[in-house]
């Protein structure tokens, strides 16, 4: 089970309280995780990653491990610790705005 | 006894508030999405339970939301797994899917505007503005976004499609923002004539359709905008606010960046009603529902201060359809008052005597439950207010 940490205002678009698992395909990256992550939350679908271009919305980042891969290649393995679920994917908004 | 709905967006969530047709005591729900704004929330004349929100944030995008149990739950439509299952076999979620139309075949869309610098800029969506409901089904739902075009949703707001026409007029090139982005931000639909729609857009002034969507001309003759190289360009005036009684479609009124105008031939052209008002610039107008020559503006002042005069909060009546205004004070505080009142910020009921509402951006919403002669703010502290829309149920 990967473990992923929604932003607050997701967690509430999703219905969800805390940490969400779910299973994802390997192999284990960025793309894949989010594609399950909508998949099983279709409401999140264009507030991580655009509708169309799928890139990642400017103030949304992406850590893991304690590494900001924000800028990671979407098709990039995730480390082990994410693909085994010791670690969770955390999806942050840019700390910005009142 | 009639009842009344006021639906409320604000910089930091919705509130709904209700009261019955005495219109003294109201509850107050929400906030609903907190945290996020809500550009507008309008609910469908057909089926007044039905609710769609415009729900807004930078850092996540565009949400649509809909209720059909008067707001006490909302869904983003089409987004649970049992409906709309794509050809990967998940569910669409295409609600808050926004995307130009760039296909030749319908209105040989444009691809860029002016921007602030005169340059070319290409169009990016960044957010609904204006949410207006079908008068027949409620299902039909329009939407004014930024950057400015039109979409509509035939499926209760599951999939959003652009009227391409609109931008796909000559004009589109020549289309600017103003300070607060280039909205498409008011949608008029006749109530005798589907394919008539009007809507405006700051700054590229008002358009309108008689063809249902597929054709648009700007109806700007007769404004005139300091502003502009050509002060009577056929576009670029930054027109704040439109409306009409829907008794008399053909009767336009504006609030326009500065100048107050009306129309009596459906926009073909416009003169100024601004009359002996203490200043013509502000966001607001809005008709009395029983009282077609009745209207409301909030005069504010300009140019960058966007308060009321004095620190004066003021509504302005004519009963004359312009060009002769009364103040309209008691009630509203008369000294140090330094709010400002948004374009979608004011609506009417349509009770007897007519009750007019308006919400500022230090976040109060006043109520008039004598068509503007007295004054309550009937919630005082909520965030800053973005938009009023007010529903008026048996």
């Amino acid at each position: 089970m990967i473990r992923v940490v929604l932003p607050p205002h997701l967690r509430t678009l999703a219905h969800v309280d805390g940490e969400i698992e779910f299973e994802v395909k390997n192999p284990v990256t960025q793309g894949s995780v989010l594609d399950a992550l909508e998949g099983k939350y279709p409401m999140l679908r264009g507030t991580i990653r655009d509708h169309v271009t799928q890139l990642r919305r400017p103030m949304v980042r992406f850590f893991a491990c304690g590494e900001d891969l924000s800028h990671e290649s979407p098709d990039a393995p995730l480390p082990a610790a994410i693909a085994k679920g010791s670690e969770p994917f955390v999806i942050i908004g840019a700390i910005a705005g009142g | 006894m009639s009842k009344i709905r006021v639906l409320v967006g604000t910089r930091k969530g919705a509130f709904i508030l209700t009261a019955d047709g005495a219109r003294k005591r109201w509850k107050v729900s929400g906030p609903h999405f907190a945290g996020w704004e809500i550009y507008h929330m309008k609910a469908s004349p057909v089926n007044p339970d039905r609710i769609y929100a415009s729900q807004t944030s930078a850092w996540f995008g565009q949400i649509i939301q809909r209720s059909d149990n008067a707001g006490k739950t909302w869904n983003t439509p089409g987004s649970s797994p049992e409906e709309l299952k794509g050809p990967d076999g998940m569910a669409k979620a295409e609600s808050n899917k926004f995307v130009y139309d760039t296909s030749p075949e319908t209105g040989k869309p444009l691809t860029t505007h002016q921007f602030y610098d005169g340059t070319q800029h290409p169009w990016e969506f960044k957010r609904v503005w204006h949410l207006e409901p079908s008068l027949h089904d409620p299902d039909h739902v329009y939407a004014g976004v930024e950057d400015a075009a039109l979409f509509e949703s035939k499926d209760g707001g599951k999939s959003w499609h652009e009227l391409a026409g609109l931008r796909g007029s000559d004009t589109g090139p020549k289309w600017q923002p103003g300070a607060g982005g280039m909205c498409l931000h008011t949608i008029l639909l006749d109530p005798g004539n589907p394919n008539r729609i009007s809507i405006a857009i700051s700054a590229a002034g008002t358009f309108r359709t008689d063809d249902g969507g597929k054709t648009w001309k700007p109806i700007n003759r007769g404004l005139h905008s300091q502003f502009l190289p050509d002060p009577t360009a056929e576009v670029g005036h930054c027109v704040h606010r439109i409306a009409f009684h829907p008794s008399r479609p053909n009767t336009l009124f504006m609030q326009k960046h500065w100048d107050v105008m009306r129309s009596d031939n459906a926009g073909d052209s416009w003169q100024e009603v601004s009359g002996n008002l203490p200043t013509d610039f502000g966001f607001p107008i809005d008709v009395h529902a029983h009282e077609p020559e009745t209207i409301y503006v909030v005069p504010i002042k300009s140019d960058s201060e966007h308060y009321p005069l004095k620190g004066r909060l003021r509504v302005y009546r004519s009963r004359a359809g312009g060009n002769e205004w009364e103040a309209l004070t008691k009630g509203l505080p008369q000294r140090n008052c330094y709010v400002n009142v948004l374009r979608d910020a004011m609506s009417v009921d349509s009770l007897e005597p007519c009750g007019i509402y308006f919400g500022t951006t230090g976040g109060q919403v006043y109520a008039s439950a004598d068509s503007g002669d007295r004054w309550k703010a009937i919630v005082h502290d909520l965030p800053p207010v973005l938009s009023v829309e007010v529903q008026t149920l048996p």
